[in-house]
């Protein structure tokens, strides 16, 4: 097994898929001569020719209908909206085309197209770079929202991804792309959408996470430990559709919960899992269930992000309200 | 100075001189360009033709159903049928059609049955599941939006190899939007086979064309994306059959995409759901496009040929009324429209557990 980085890992799944399945198509801004700007498609355009990765015109509109069309054709587009921040321009080609494409046929035309998207903070980026905007894709039904926190299921994940007959949008923290190594397998896996995994088994709390707050999440479980707290991290790993039972189960068995997001507090991912646990398992809970969240502000300048973006201190310090309740 | 004199203005000037109004059957049903005249033979003028009658008799009816309160939503056609029905001609059946709104008669006569198009205007999905083999996408919605996604077809079409082309429309409103750029322009840089065709019907609900953009014509706008680019008479069918073959022997050979402006107008109202052109347009300017009518004109260059007849006329005026009326009977037949049928087309993988309760919720309030 190799040791990967998060960006290596995805460029190995976009390879394995490329080879896997003639019909996979990469393209986008940059993707091509220049590997895209974070190196995602470092080196596909030379392995597997200009037909089957190319750049596009700047146009992020433009990106989602060819996605679509293209699907129509029966290809498995691929497309890297360059970062997410840039979503708006082609919210009408993802939520509004995309994602309603096999429901508004009747189930005649899928949309197996699988929207590869950097965002999140901390990397001091100019505006709109960072926005955590997946509370935006997960109010669409149909679509599916993955948001990967280690190298190893962000590979197998993208490759059931791209399998994936309904259109899935797939976000890559710009702050995990190479904040670590670990073990990847080199072949060919894959891990099934929809599914949370239990980062650390525990039985005092419950703390829910996903993306770059899994980390934060983690850290916060060994301060913890240290202070005698037994904690359970789940990564969501999936953001939509969640995987309900793994959280539920979770949170029966530690009775106290909660809900970390990088994203502001209102709305979003933390709201609707607090809601799923109260109506799913009230009796089981000691405690109320508290989000860890950043405050309802648009994404802050680059010298207020240390602050504004959700840490192990914020999590440490929720947790403790809901362990001494 | 001499040839770098730089000057905007005669660039633009220049232009825009080049767009001429592309005409072959002028309004009294005379070949006035007979060179460019694509020389159908008998069997397809009058099968045209046919079309032509049967569309408009389709419009009147629709709107009449609508009336009744029997139809739904529906945007009538009446003036465009050469813009809609000649180019759909010119095509082949493996070519594909991605409409708007009111492009219904172009994919009725690529394959979708009429009864689908009724149950699309009534808002029932079964309207909306296309035929295996019929390559029409269901009316866009979303002004603009179809335009990107032909690219995506053109694209498609292009790496499988395929001889065959995208073809979408939208109207001079249309024109204006983001989308119409970015479809145009990708089409323009990966040189795929796609005809985007902007029917010009003067305008968009109420808004005039004057007020959509500067641009003197709207097919100029081609010239920005460096694809090649006609203005063409929209009421003369023969032109816009020339048009759209020309396009599509071009694209299937691999030269790329072209944009079509068809001039032309609608009769009627925006959408039957209470538009009122009376307040946005003069009964002058009704009566001038009604003198270039499409069908007035076709039936007098098929009559003096000796080939059209007020017989024939009736017939297939008889016929669509036949058609129609077995059509809107087999549309009621359609099974009444389940929540948990729409849930169940949500997603082609394994359905999440927040519908899977959802269906459950339905399947037992329609069961009683």
């Amino acid at each position: 097994m190799a040791q990967m980085t998060m960006i290596q890992a995805i460029t190995d799944a976009l390879r394995c898929e490329l080879k896997n399945d003639e019909n996979v198509l990469v393209f986008g801004e940059d993707v091509g001569v220049n590997g895209g700007v974070f190196r995602a498609t470092e080196g596909l355009q030379k392995e597997f020719g200009k037909d089957r990765v190319f750049d596009t015109p700047l146009a992020e509109s433009g990106i989602g209908g060819l996605a679509i069309g293209l699907s129509l054709q029966g290809f498995r587009p691929v497309p890297e909206i360059q970062f997410f921040g840039f979503v708006y321009e082609v919210m009408d080609s993802i939520n509004g085309q995309l994602a309603r494409m096999r429901y508004r046929t009747g189930g005649t035309y899928n949309a197996p197209v699988t929207i590869r998207s950097p965002f999140g903070g901390g990397v001091h980026t100019p505006e709109m770079h960072s926005d955590s905007l997946e509370g935006l894709m997960t109010q669409q039904p149909g679509l599916k929202v993955i948001v990967p926190s280690t190298p190893y299921d962000a590979k197998g994940l993208l490759i059931s991804a791209i399998r994936d007959n309904d259109p899935v949008v797939f976000l890559e923290h710009l702050k995990l792309y190479r904040s670590f190594r670990e073990e990847v397998p080199e072949e060919s896996y894959t891990i099934e959408i929809g599914k949370a995994d239990v980062k650390r088994e525990g039985k005092d709390l419950t703390i829910i996470a996903y993306g770059l707050m899994v980390h934060e999440s983690l850290k916060a479980a060994e301060e913890l430990e240290k202070e005698g707290y037994s904690v359970e991290v789940v990564d969501l790993r999936t953001i939509q559709p969640l995987d309900i039972d793994t959280i539920i189960k979770s949170v029966e068995k530690t009775g106290r919960a909660i809900v970390v997001q990088e994203a502001q507090k209102q709305a979003g991912i933390a709201a609707n899992v607090v809601a799923e646990i109260t109506e799913r398992a009230i009796l089981s809970l000691e405690a109320p269930v508290l989000r860890v969240a950043a405050p309802d502000t648009i994404y802050p300048f680059p010298q207020a992000e240390g602050v504004w973006l959700p840490n192990y201190k914020d999590v440490v310090e929720t947790a403790k309200k809901v362990l001494t309740f | 100075m001499g040839e770098n004199k730089f000057d905007p203005t005669a660039t633009l000037r220049e232009v825009e001189e080049k767009f001429h109004m592309f005409q072959i059957l002028n309004e009294e049903g005379e070949v006035v360009n007979d060179e460019a005249n694509p020389n159908l033979s008998d069997e397809e003028l009058v099968e045209l033709m046919s079309r032509m009658v049967y569309t408009r008799i389709l419009d009147q009816r629709s709107i009449s159903l609508n009336r009744q309160g029997r139809l739904g939503f529906y945007a009538p056609t009446a003036g465009q049928e050469a813009s809609q029905l000649a180019s759909q001609f010119a095509l082949e059946k493996e070519d594909w059609i991605l409409p708007g709104y009111r492009d219904v008669p172009q994919i009725v006569w690529h394959g979708l049955p009429l009864w689908k198009a009724f149950l699309f205007s009534r808002g029932h999905f079964v309207g909306n599941q296309i035929p295996e083999g019929v390559n029409v996408l269901p009316p866009q919605i979303i002004i603009g939006a179809q335009y990107v996604q032909a690219a995506g077809v053109a694209l498609g079409i292009q790496k499988r190899g395929q001889k065959t082309v995208a073809v979408t429309y939208t109207g001079d409103g249309g024109s204006s939007q983001g989308d119409f750029y970015e479809g145009i322009n990708f089409a323009g840089a990966f040189k795929s086979p796609a005809i985007f065709f902007v029917q010009n019907n003067q305008f968009a609900i109420s808004t005039p064309r004057e007020v959509q953009t500067a641009a003197k014509t709207l097919a100029q706008k081609g010239i920005a994306a460096g694809i090649p680019s006609i203005l063409v008479d929209g009421m003369d069918p023969l032109a816009v059959y020339a048009a759209t073959r020309d396009a599509r022997e071009r694209a299937v050979n691999g030269e790329g995409p072209t944009l079509i402006e068809t001039l032309c107008y609608r009769y009627g109202p925006h959408t039957m759901a209470g538009d009122d052109p009376t307040r946005y347009r003069t009964g002058d300017l009704d009566n001038e496009w009604s003198l270039k009518d499409p069908i007035v004109r076709f039936r007098k260059y098929l009559e003096a040929k000796g080939i059209w007849s007020k017989e024939k006329e009736e017939e297939v005026i008889e016929r669509a009324k036949e058609e129609i009326k077995e059509a809107i009977k087999k549309a009621d037949q359609a099974p009444k429209q389940k929540v948990s049928d729409l849930i169940e087309n949500m997603y082609a993988s394994e359905m999440p557990y927040n519908l899977k309760e959802q269906l459950e919720i339905y399947k037992e309030k329609e069961s009683k």
